[in-house]
């Protein structure tokens, strides 16, 4: 079988080349748009976010994948289970909401803790920083699956895997015949 | 869905802080809910929140305690005296003799796969606090 793939290779001329990289890059480009079509749906910059810790147990795992909105006009109410970012950090964390103070104006600050953590996040918040805001939000918990985001993580935790996985992708899409 | 309640403030600083005892009787596997543990329902987060308005800010939330529970614990609550969990703080001193305070039972549904509702109880309870702090009791 491996003497049939280099066979194919040497037999494919450029033309079919530049095809399937064009083909490829169609697939990418796709992605690529609905991707940002979600973005711009949801009003989140993230609409899709990886569960990384066990700090909302037993309800999200790490490795379960969260869906988004972040719509401007959403108020932020206690319960509901906010991403948020901490001002300099990039990680998002999701949390529950447990304690708001809005203004009259729609100036509004709020508490979060974590289901499975003993005290509240304000350990996690920015020195000096009681409260998070609505600036800090990336988006609303809408719905879940367990799970699936397992992938990214495993990704990350061991580089080689990923470039495993691109290697084969690659070696997919170049050799793929259309019939 | 049934509450009573005691209540009173302490003086603390800047800010109030409320002393609130409670019973809760829930049942909710029978009554409006019908049968809300179905194949899909992982888990019930149930929490009591104490709504009302100072006026340092027009609206106020603040989650007294919370309850996990998973499909297959028993879905009856019968829980009498409870304290809260989590410090009642009011963000300033609006709890001395805001006679409207409301407490509400709601719960967050985790199913399995797919959307994460926030559902509220039906019933709920209006609390008063008293227009003086109480500074003999604690607990």
């Amino acid at each position: 079988a491996a003497m049939d793939l280099f066979g194919d290779l040497r037999r494919m001329n450029k033309r079919q080349l530049y095809y399937q990289v064009l083909n490829f890059a169609m697939i990418v480009s796709s992605a690529l748009m609905i991707w940002k079509g979600l973005i711009v749906v949801t009003g989140s910059e993230s609409p899709i976010v990886v569960v990384l810790s066990g700090s909302m147990e037993p309800a999200f795992h790490r490795g379960d994948l969260l869906f988004l909105t972040n719509f401007h006009d959403d108020p932020i109410r206690a319960g509901e289970i906010v991403v948020f970012k901490v001002e300099g950090r990039d990680i998002p964390i999701v949390h529950r909401v447990i304690k708001v103070h809005e203004k009259g104006n729609g100036n509004i600050k709020f508490l979060t803790k974590g289901d499975n953590n003993e005290v509240d996040d304000r350990g996690l918040y920015k020195e000096g920083q009681n409260w998070l805001e609505k600036k800090d939000v990336v988006g609303r918990a809408r719905g879940f699956l367990p799970y699936v985001g397992m992938v990214t993580i495993i990704m990350n935790d061991y580089p080689k895997f990923k470039y495993a996985l691109l290697a084969v992708m690659g070696a997919y899409v170049l050799l793929k015949r259309e019939s | 869905l049934r509450k009573n309640v005691e209540d009173f403030t302490g003086p603390r600083e800047r800010s109030d802080l409320g002393f609130v005892t409670f019973d809760i009787t829930a049942d909710i596997l029978n009554g409006k809910i019908g049968s809300i543990f179905d194949w899909n329902v992982k888990q019930l987060f149930l929490y009591l929140s104490a709504e009302y308005s100072t006026k340092n800010n027009a609206l106020n939330q603040v989650v007294l305690w919370d309850k996990i529970m998973l499909r297959g614990d028993n879905p009856r609550l019968s829980l009498k005296d409870m304290k809260s969990k989590y410090f009642f703080f009011d963000d300033g001193n609006g709890l001395k003799g805001n006679r409207n305070i409301t407490l509400t039972l709601s719960w967050n549904v985790v199913p399995n796969a797919g959307i994460l509702p926030l559902v509220t109880g039906s019933g709920h309870v209006s609390v008063p606090f008293p227009d003086t702090y109480e500074t003999t009791k604690s607990y």
